[in-house]
């Protein structure tokens, strides 16, 4: 009877080979699957069941983590509602955005950089925390910026960027429309929440975009500073004139100026003149003196045509492709045709001519602090490139002053008294009619604290009526801040 | 005999091996139920020295009577237990006691319902001294069996837990005699099997196709116990009970005695093809054996798992016809997913997601909270006493001892894959305990039984052969 029986041990050993080999599929080689399968919800609670590290902007927490008695879990609270709205994202039942998400593994404390901190705490008792991730902003600029905005958007839309020139750091970052981030994240009551999310992604106006980092938009004569930069940089001067007259010709049509007239009287114009009262054919003749290649690489210099760049928040790459055609070419120069820009890479390209030529690469994330407010990694400013020479900063941050407080300057509205602010306006056609107002700026020119760029979304108006007094007010912001 | 004879054990006690495991099994125990406490509330358990003290004393007293009544028996099986139990414990602690609400179960009952399975393990290990005594009366086992079996059938005595029928109500406590009667149909179907085998083994008609024989099949008359036994399996626990476990159980230790008996292929092969074929046949008849395959076969179907949009938007979908879905079986996948290889650690996971965990899913909150490793380890013990089993069953020298471990073993082993397998969408959900781990009384008892007549058979086993004290021609004196 031994036979049969050793046969049947076999067969059972063989019955638990099963089990072995389909648990270690499940565990080991299925498991991702089904931590990321559309039914798992265990995510959702597993998010809040821990305390999240706090997004700290000056010295205020701008989310924070409080504990839910009731419902046993951490509901994450946004002080300041819909200040930092876009650049801070939410972290909410439909997922992580912003910084929320790029940050995750610090705030949930999942980070291999505080395993070993963690680990101490769970011998030792302590409950878990998520790491603090300070941002660059600051708190005066963001305020400023939002309040502008809201208070020159003829029709709600536009955004604003402050960045500090030296270092690339990002020291505003406002897009309205914008929302309450409270107003997704309640816990509390998830239904509600979730509608709230799903009428802001319905809603036509977009207020879940970040317009700052993610909408593109044609520069408009703001772009000038790069037609102009590209001139300086093949061995012409501020003062090298070009034929300025009341309107040219491109192939089928007319590009004149906005303004009815010649720039100089007729006779060719100066740069620094054109870039003054923001003359468009002497800007376009240039586009198409230089020729193609330049153009595209000053622009590339700039940042444009480099992909797309996460800050650590993801930005949308801007374009200003190679222009063989001539015509193209010559709307290209005025910042037209195919030209398109976030106003972050509008920010970028005044920071670039306020730091000396030298264009460093952004950042909304000063440091990480751990839980006991140690150091765990801060940024280290970096240079992106060596955008123009020292030289050709310099010419033009004096052409951009002229913008200012030129008698014929068409940005005289960012003026501040006692400081010189070097700017440039720009009033973009989307081609239905309708404009869209930009303003680029830094001050103070001598030594710049804050280059800045605002769009006003089909504002209809000229930059220097809408934009510049936005810009404007973050200037003073940031400059009497310090 | 002398096969037997080759494959018997050296008479050797290894009482202490058994005491260094043992102690290991304990510490486990006791560390498994710190670290939950320690993980989930940030302090160590209140009754840390209550669980010690009861628990370890337990399983000490039992091995110290194992010295004295069973001293050669195999000096794993007692370990193997008690680690088990203790897992199970621990786990049911966590789930309970750690979060306060032992409103569905609590590890202090576990606990105590192990101290009363002791205590029947020590009677059976001290009265029964030859398990073949059980072999006198195989009708009235067979009898006890199907009364047990029929009894949840009685109005206002049998309960209905979790669709299953197969409980009764005695008032204080609630009794699962299913769990029962499969031990008492191994004893039957031991003793009948032991004499029936000639018959069963070797009387047959050839199978043939033309003139090439294909199968040695039983005469009709012989298959006589298969067929009440497949009848029984049948209607009354699927139709009528709705134990589908029970039934699997039951009809698979069943094939595997009368192969162990007969050591013939054709009886499986009919066997089989019985069992399957009714499967077949009753899948469209009977609903809530067809809901069991469909929940398994296309768990992650958002109509069977019946997803929210599904409910709302969906009334003829499968889930809300059938008033059953597959969600536990996938939030249990979810929990072992959720666990990878090492686990969340004792009280780090979050079981509470699995509906009714503390039953058979209980083998995802280890899944979730152990990880695989923990799961490797619990499934090579499980492994591990079966094996232990059948090695007793070789060593023995009655063929009724023969039948009878191996019978228990495979019942062992072959549960424990008709739950775990479950569990884990190896076969379908069909509801049975894990052995020795599994919440409840019914189950816990009908375990500590089955070892008990283990440990027996395996001291009678290994114990040195008698021996002559005195030499006196055909009269010997003989010790015991």
């Amino acid at each position: 009877m031994n036979k049969p029986i050793r046969r049947l041990a076999v067969f059972s050993l063989a019955l638990f080979g099963v089990l072995l080999l389909n648990t270690t599929w499940i565990q080991a080689f299925q498991a991702d699957w089904l931590r990321e399968h559309e039914f798992n919800r265990r995510d959702v609670a597993e998010r809040t069941s821990l305390p999240r590290g706090p997004i700290v902007v000056g010295n205020e927490q701008i989310a924070t983590s409080t504990y839910n008695e009731d419902g046993e879990y951490y509901q994450r609270e946004y002080p300041e509602g819909e200040l930092y709205a876009h650049p801070v994202g939410v972290f909410n039942p439909m997922g992580n955005f912003g910084i929320e998400q790029t940050h995750n593994s610090y705030l949930d404390g999942s980070d291999e950089s505080l395993m070993v901190r963690n680990f101490l705490d769970m011998l030792t008792g302590t409950e878990p925390q998520g790491a603090s991730v300070v941002l660059t902003l600051n708190p005066d600029a963001q305020r400023a910026a939002l309040e502008g905005l809201k208070a020159y958007a003829t029709n709600g839309r536009g955004a604003a960027v402050a960045l500090d020139p030296k270092t690339g750091a990002v020291l505003a970052a406002a897009s309205i429309p914008t929302y309450d981030p409270n107003s997704v994240a309640d816990l509390s009551d998830v239904n509600t929440s979730v509608e709230n999310w799903n009428k802001l992604a319905d809603d036509k106006n977009q207020p879940l975009l970040n317009r700052a980092f993610n909408e593109l938009y044609p520069p408009g004569s703001t772009f000038k500073i790069v037609t102009a930069a590209t001139a300086l940089e093949n061995g012409h001067t501020i003062e090298s004139t070009i034929d300025a007259p009341a309107s040219i010709q491109i192939g089928g049509s007319q590009l004149p100026n906005a303004f009815s007239g010649p720039c100089n009287g007729g006779a060719p114009d100066s740069i620094a003149h054109s870039i003054e009262i923001s003359c468009n054919t002497s800007m376009a003749n240039w586009a198409i003196e230089l020729g193609a290649e330049a153009l595209h690489e000053q622009a590339t210099a700039f940042g444009f045509n480099s992909g797309p760049m996460d800050i650590p928040v993801r930005v949308t790459e801007s374009s200003a492709p190679l222009e063989p055609d001539d015509n193209l070419r010559a709307q290209m120069g005025i910042g037209q045709g195919q030209l398109q820009a976030t106003p972050l890479q509008m920010a970028m390209v005044a920071a670039a001519v306020a730091n000396d030529g030298t264009l460093m690469q952004p950042y909304l994330v000063q440091e990480i602090l751990g839980p006991d407010m140690s150091e765990i990694e801060s940024t280290t400013p970096k240079v992106l490139s060596e955008a123009i020479s020292a030289n050709t900063a310099e010419q033009l941050t004096q052409a951009m002053i002229l913008v200012t407080e030129g008698d014929e300057g068409s940005g005289k509205t960012a003026a501040i008294p006692g400081i010189q602010v070097a700017g440039k306006t720009g009033t973009a056609e989307v081609g239905d009619g309708d404009t869209h107002n930009w303003f680029i700026s830094f001050a103070p020119a001598d030594d710049p604290q804050v280059a800045v760029a605002v769009v006003i979304e089909r504002g209809n108006a000229s930059g220097g009526t809408l934009a510049a007094p936005v810009a404007k007010a973050i200037m003073e912001a940031v400059i009497n801040g310090e | 005999m002398s096969e037997a004879l080759s494959a018997a054990l050296p008479p050797v006690k290894r009482r202490n091996a058994e005491l260094v495991m043992l102690l290991f099994a304990i510490g486990i125990t006791l560390f498994a139920l710190i670290e939950a406490s320690l993980t989930r509330n940030g302090e160590m358990p209140p009754n840390l020295f209550l669980y010690g003290g009861l628990f370890g004393g337990l399983a000490l007293l039992a091995h110290v009577f194992i010295r004295f009544f069973a001293p050669y028996a195999d000096p794993l099986l007692l370990p193997l237990a008690t680690l088990l139990n203790g897992l199970g414990i621990a786990m049911l602690w966590r789930l309970f006691e750690a979060t306060g609400d032992t409103s569905r179960g609590s590890a202090m009952d576990q606990l105590i319902l192990t101290a009363a399975s002791l205590v029947v393990f020590a009677a059976i290990v001290y009265f029964l001294k030859e398990p073949r005594v059980l072999q006198r009366y195989p009708y009235i086992t067979a009898l006890t069996a199907v009364f047990l079996l029929l009894l949840p059938l009685i109005p206002g005595l049998g309960m209905t837990i979790n669709g299953a029928r197969q409980w009764i109500n005695l008032g204080i406590t609630s009794l699962q005699p299913s769990e029962f009667a499969k031990i008492a149909l191994v004893i039957f179907l031991s003793g009948y099997m032991v004499t029936k085998r000639d018959v069963l083994s070797l009387v047959s008609k050839p199978l043939k196709i033309g003139r090439v024989k294909v199968l040695d099949l039983p005469r009709m008359r012989d298959t006589a116990p298969m067929a009440v036994m497949w009848g029984f399996c049948i209607i009354v626990l699927v139709i009528l009970m709705n134990d589908l476990g029970t039934s699997l159980l039951l009809f698979g230790t069943f094939l595997a005695m009368i192969y162990v008996a007969t050591q013939r292929s054709s009886w499986i092969i009919l066997g089989l093809t019985a069992f399957f074929g009714a499967c077949v046949m009753l899948y469209p008849l009977v609903p809530h054996f067809r809901t069991r395959v469909v929940t398994w076969l296309d768990a992650f179907n958002p109509e069977v798992f019946c997803t929210d949009e599904v409910i709302a938007n969906n009334a003829d979908a499968f889930c809300v016809q059938a008033g059953q879905n597959s969600q536990q079986l996938v939030q249990g996948l979810f929990a072992m997913g959720e666990g990878g290889i090492l686990g969340a650690g004792l009280g780090g996971g979050k079981p509470g997601h699995v509906p009714e965990v503390q039953n058979d899913f209980i083998f995802s909150a280890f899944g979730e909270e152990l990880g695989l490793t923990g799961l490797m380890v619990m499934l090579l013990a499980l492994a591990l006493l079966a094996q232990r089993g059948m090695r007793i069953a070789l060593a023995s020298r009655e063929l009724f001892v023969k039948m009878f471990a191996s019978g228990i073993s495979f019942l062992i082993a072959f549960q424990s894959f008709v739950v775990i397998g479950g569990v884990t969408r190896v076969i379908p959900m069909t509801g049975a305990t894990i052995p020795f781990v599994a919440k409840g009384g019914s189950a816990l008892l009908s375990s500590w039984i089955m070892l008990a007549l283990l440990v027996r058979m395996s001291n009678n086993a290994r114990k040195p052969a008698p021996v002559a004290i005195q030499d006196e021609g055909a009269t010997q004196v003989i010790s015991r």
